[in-house]
């Protein structure tokens, strides 16, 4: 077990109660609480240290640019990148996967070409393929999802075909937490020279992420998922990949040199960095990093494990209770999606709520997939670092009120 | 607990109204798309313009279930012009709760469908 009362103190906003309840947050798959240290790096950094990056000679701007750049450097050794060139800085994960699909996919899909996705996708690893596939009149084919909710990789291998150009899923789901063995795919789209993308907004905070052991062409993942400042995305790509494709947004910052008439463009990452980015947040995204490091991903994982495996025994002792849960723990990461007999996740939520607790719920922006699994919405808890087994507890008491208040 | 009142738990476990009409004068189906919440609304006008009945078949959430079964009961024998006029005022002081405004669409749902429905009678006779 992690030492769960020295990293909460870590977190300010676990000091603020409400009514006098300690905060329960079980909602970490959306975003995470920042701690003290990304706070502070991001105040102190507006105060002492700001300026614009590539840009000033003078000594402010230097520092900011060696800052941004350094946090660059740590990003790519923590998914062991080969180079920090590989790193390209973006919103948030949909835009990053937007970028590949505007910047690859204009350029390599046509028509009648196949992209391959997952049953299990999140909107935005969903949406900006049905786009691209209708744009240039290709086909979208989905991996369909088993019983146990993984997926079906002997239908994937028949899925692939050598139209297949590229195959973007998840590592992990943000619904029923099912880990994806990755591996195993890529090495399957690779007989087929089809590139693939693997969507780590939910796993890369979680899990160990090897690029290189994966051997995937794109990675993309959030900051604000692990720890860090909202604003800031990733998108990890292969150097040769990347060198491939054209620039995605236009202007300053991207440019090597400019005519009247004509530009030509920046190396990498600068060439799909256009226009001032988001120096401040990269910056403090590194502490966060360092915050993951310092506690070791193997403990997290090991971590949320065992949570996982007292929140299903905790709340499958309730009749009323559904869970979408990979049967076998070995399989899932730290979420836990239910639904109560009788009583309606908004209600649920409510209900939970008024003592504190805050778990999602909805269609987590996968509507196929919960429609898929025959529900019209979920309940869903979500663990990370600061959450202990005094939180779930806490959670099964509220659950326990609104099975009386609703019987 | 303020929101789920012994009111509005009654009305969900039991809405008023309940079931579809045999020949409504209008149908209407409405999705509430953040939460998925469904409700279908079958209304029978009479030719005083005033509803004669009502037939609810919700699926949603306490809030909106509730909402729904109390405002088919106030409906009945009331003219369009009545039910134009009602507003979210009018909804809140129905529920007698407190709806924080994460909750507001699940309460407005069924009037915003109904009125909908009246909407859609007035072009249909218009043309
Ligand atoms: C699996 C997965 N992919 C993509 C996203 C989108 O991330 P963002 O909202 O940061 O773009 C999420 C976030 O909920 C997610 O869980």
């Amino acid at each position: 077990m992690l030492n769960q009362s020295k990293i909460k103190n870590q977190f300010p906003i676990f000091s603020h109660k409400k009514d006098g309840k300690p905060l329960v947050f079980l909602d970490s798959a959306s975003s995470t609480q920042k701690p003290k240290i990304v706070i502070d790096v991001l105040k102190n950094y507006y105060e002492t240290s700001y300026a614009n990056v590539h840009r000033g000679i003078y000594d402010l701007s230097e520092k900011s640019t060696e800052a941004y750049e350094k946090s660059r450097k740590t990003i790519s050794k923590f998914i062991n990148a080969k180079s920090a060139k590989e790193i390209i800085f973006t919103r948030n994960t949909t835009e990053s996967i937007n970028l590949i699909a505007y910047s690859f996919g204009n350029s390599n899909i046509n028509k009648n070409d196949e992209i391959i996705v997952s049953a299990l996708e999140h909107h935005s690893n969903l949406v900006p393929w049905q786009e691209l596939a209708k744009r240039k009149h290709a086909k979208l084919k989905i991996i369909p999802l088993k019983k146990d909710l993984t997926l079906d990789f002997e239908s994937y291998k028949k899925l692939l075909t050598k139209k297949t150009k590229i195959v973007a899923i998840t590592a992990m789901s943000n619904v029923t937490g099912t880990i994806v063995p990755i591996e195993k795919f890529v090495k399957e789209a690779r007989k087929y020279n089809a590139k693939i993308l693997i969507d780590g907004a939910q796993s890369v905070p979680h899990l160990k992420t090897d690029v290189q052991k994966i051997d995937c062409d794109f990675l993309v993942f959030s900051a604000h998922k692990m720890l860090g400042p909202t604003g800031v995305g990733i998108l990890y790509g292969k150097e040769a990949t990347l060198d491939d494709m054209p620039p995605f947004l236009y202007g300053g910052d991207m440019i090597s040199e400019v005519k009247q008439f004509n530009s030509s463009y920046a190396e990498l990452p600068n060439k799909f960095e256009a226009g001032t980015p988001n120096i401040a947040d990269v910056i403090a995204f590194e502490k966060a990093i360092e915050f993951i490091e310092e506690i070791g991903l193997e403990n997290i994982e090991k971590h949320e494990k065992s949570l996982l495996k007292y929140a299903k025994e905790k709340f499958s002792k309730y009749p009323e209770v559904k869970l979408y849960t990979p049967k076998d723990c070995k399989n899932a990461g730290g979420i836990l999606s239910f639904t109560v007999k009788g009583i309606h996740p908004h209600d649920l939520a409510t209900i939970f709520n008024e003592d504190n607790v805050c778990i999602r719920t909805g269609q987590h922006c996968a509507a196929p997939l919960v429609e898929s699994l025959g529900e019209i919405a979920l309940n869903r808890m979500s663990f990370y670092v600061y959450n202990d087994f005094n939180d779930i507890d806490i959670a099964k008491k509220s659950l326990k009120k609104a099975l009386k208040l609703f019987k | 607990m303020d929101l789920f009142s012994e009111t509005i738990l009654d009305h969900y476990k039991h809405p008023s109204n309940k079931g579809s009409l045999k020949n409504p004068t209008i149908t209407i189906s409405e999705v509430n798309p953040l939460c998925g919440d469904k409700l279908k609304i079958d209304l029978k006008i009479d030719s005083k313009n005033r509803i004669k009945e009502i037939g609810i078949t919700p699926q949603g959430c306490a809030i909106s279930t509730a909402s729904a079964s109390l405002l088919s009961e106030k409906l009945i024998g009331k003219s369009l012009k009545e039910i134009e006029a009602l507003t979210e005022k009018d909804i809140f002081k129905m529920l007698g709760i407190e709806i924080n405004p994460g909750r507001i669409k699940c309460a407005m749902l069924p009037l915003v469908t109904i009125k909908k429905a009246l909407l859609m009678k007035e072009l249909k006779e218009k043309k």
